[in-house]
């Protein structure tokens, strides 16, 4: 029998003994499949808008009803004084300024043209920009109201009005769920990964066993093997289970194949290893593991393309994710979850996990040296 | 072939400008029981590592079972035992399973594995401790069962590196008597120690000052030439010109 069962047999013993490495493989990852969805919005609602009404005429407050009617604005204040929505800016109490001015309404209907005046809080980026671009459109559409209302069609039809309709494919109603979940699922997998397997050589470097073992005729591959299989096998059991709460929770079932995504996922689960494994092999002590995952970690997650678009990266961040496992998952996973994506529509990005699985584990191998 | 189970010559292992092993030679016939000794920091776990395959020597020759210990370390690992200063058993497995892991890794048949752990365990006293988790015995038991594991695949040589530091007389006995039972059956006993009633024990004992080896012979004839009534006096007579400081 070859010594490797026997290393497997120890390993999976020691795991399973551990209470605490059982709730990292099984409880935090439902938790947060679970939570993370739900907060993890991408939709901003809630914007603070103060308005400055100088005008109090039907056509302002027809306008102030439609911007509160979206559901996205909280009117905060209404006033007609811009000291009082400055300050109101300035405690972070708003998030916008809408200033109509005076005479909008008479400027409307006589000269056919009036101006608003938007003043935007940019501490929060994305939630001023978002409010602004929602805004506009409020503005648009009650103006194309506007014009359909108060002026004869035909006659007086200055401007042609272009309007776009957009589709959303893949993802019709834009529920953002759906793209979240299994981005989410990746990350999970990636997290428990790579934390199991670099804070483990390490911890048999801080025991003293890794001295026994390293006096033993142990072949080196036997040995990274015996550590990397049982975590491969706990990272497909985490895999399935998140694909059984994103059916059961968010009601998502992919489009293409369970077996396409399995199929990459027991390459990348390599790779993710692997990289644990390299990280435990240069580690003195488990400290110094965990931060070092950490690190590499928080630049896989915020550069993999889950909560930031690669595409719109600069050249060289665009580069560096290439070298990113995090990026070519969550790539694949949308593919075949939202398109339907089938196993040979993914080989490139396979390939590239394949030979990228080959480079780290030769290398986690070479790294380990039973002699000093 | 050869009548010796360790050949050592001129080893030496440095770093940086530390020299941990400074050149030396000496010879462990097959079958001896042969103690190591030095101050702490003298460089005997070093020594040791290097004749282990842990450690790579910086210069010198050495052959253990004879297998050169630049180019051969994987066969030397085959067949030596090796005990080293930390605990090294599994505390999270039990007894059986830590024996099992180890005489796995070197190949035993699995049948035997088990005729032969139901043996040592009857020999041991430790049947009914048997599917215990290690971290539960006290560690004069540990001790034991940890150098009845290094002799499990019946190695030719076993190095043991402090054996029984930290354990009380009674144990340390018995201990002794174990290591007695091995170099019966023909196994060389390698072992450092700072006991030096255990020195007594050795077949012949060396004693290390800062990286060299100052003194080679039996504890008797070691006791005549320095003109000592105990090894302690040799001990301390040496051990005291060390320049070394921890």
């Amino acid at each position: 029998m070859s010594p490797l069962r026997y290393i497997l047999e120890k390993e999976f013993k020691q795991i399973f003994r551990n209470p605490a490495i059982l709730k990292v493989i099984f409880i935090m990852p439902v938790i947060q499949l679970i939570m993370l969805p739900m907060a993890a919005d991408y939709e901003i609602k809630n914007i603070n808008i103060a308005v400055i009404d100088r005008d109090h005429s039907a056509v302002s407050n027809q306008l102030v009803q439609k911007i509160t009617a979206s559901n996205y604005f909280k009117l905060v204040s209404y006033d007609n004084d811009f000291d009082a929505a400055m300050e109101s800016i300035e405690n972070d109490k708003a998030d916008l300024i809408l200033e109509i001015p005076k005479n909008f309404e008479v400027n409307l209907y006589n000269e056919k043209e009036s101006k608003l005046f938007l003043a935007v809080n940019a501490i929060n980026g994305v939630k001023a920009n978002l409010g602004a671009a929602y805004l506009t459109n409020i503005v648009q559409a009650y103006n194309a109201d506007f014009r359909i209302e108060t002026l004869t069609p035909g006659r007086f039809t200055e401007m042609p009005i272009i309007e776009i309709s957009s589709s959303n494919w893949y993802n019709p109603k834009m529920n953002y769920k759906i793209f979240m979940v299994p981005g989410i699922l990746v990350l999970l997998i990636t997290i428990v990964g790579m934390n199991l397997s670099s804070i483990n050589i390490v911890r048999e470097k801080e025991m003293g066993t890794i001295e026994q073992i390293n006096v033993t005729p142990i072949k080196k591959a036997h040995f990274i093997l015996g550590k990397l299989i049982p975590f491969w096998v706990i990272g497909i059991v985490v895999i399935s289970v998140g694909f059984l709460i994103a059916w059961l929770v968010y009601g998502i079932i992919p489009l293409g194949s369970y077996f396409t995504l399995y199929v990459f996922a027991a390459i990348y689960l390599m790779v993710i290893l692997g990289i644990g494994l390299l990280i435990s092999s240069y580690s003195e002590n488990q400290q110094q593991a965990m931060l070092v995952t950490f690190f590499i970690m928080m630049i896989f997650v915020l550069m993999g393309g889950l909560y930031t678009s690669i595409d719109s990266m600069p050249i060289w961040a665009r580069w560096f994710t290439r070298l990113n496992p995090i990026s070519y998952f969550i790539e694949v996973m949308r593919m075949v979850v939202l398109k339907g994506s089938r196993i040979n529509d993914i080989a490139p990005q396979l390939l590239i996990m394949v030979i990228y699985a080959i480079f780290i584990n030769t290398w986690a191998v070479l790294s380990y040296h039973k002699r000093s | 072939m050869n009548k010796n189970a360790i050949v050592v010559n001129n080893l030496s292992k440095q770093f940086g400008q530390f020299k941990a092993v400074d050149d030396i030679s000496f010879e462990v016939a097959k079958g001896e029981i042969f103690g190591f000794l030095g101050a702490n920091g003298a460089g005997k776990t070093t020594a040791m590592k290097m004749l282990c395959g842990l450690s790579m020597p910086t210069s010198g020759q050495a052959s253990v079972a004879g297998f050169d210990v630049y180019k051969e370390n994987e066969s030397i690992k085959k067949n030596i035992g090796y005990m080293s200063q930390k605990f090294s058993l599994y505390e999270d497995l039990t007894v059986r399973e830590n024996i099992k892991f180890y005489a796995g890794i070197y190949g035993i048949a699995p049948q035997k594995i088990k005729d032969k752990t139901n043996q040592l365990l009857q020999q041991l006293v430790l049947e009914k401790e048997a599917d215990m988790l290690v971290s539960q015995l006290p560690l004069g038991w540990k001790q034991k069962l940890a150098f009845s594991v290094a002799i499990f695949h019946e190695p030719q040589i076993v190095f043991l590196d402090e054996p029984t530091g930290g354990v009380d007389p009674i144990t340390r006995r018995e201990f002794w008597n174990l290591i007695y039972d091995a170099a019966a059956i023909g196994i060389t006993i390698f072992v450092t120690t700072h006991y030096m009633d255990e020195a007594e024990y050795c077949n012949r004992v060396s004693i290390m000052v800062d990286g060299k080896i100052e003194a080679l012979d039996s504890p008797g004839n070691l006791k005549k030439t320095f003109n000592a009534k105990s090894m302690d006096e040799v001990f301390l007579h040496l051990a005291r010109k060390a320049k070394r400081i921890e």
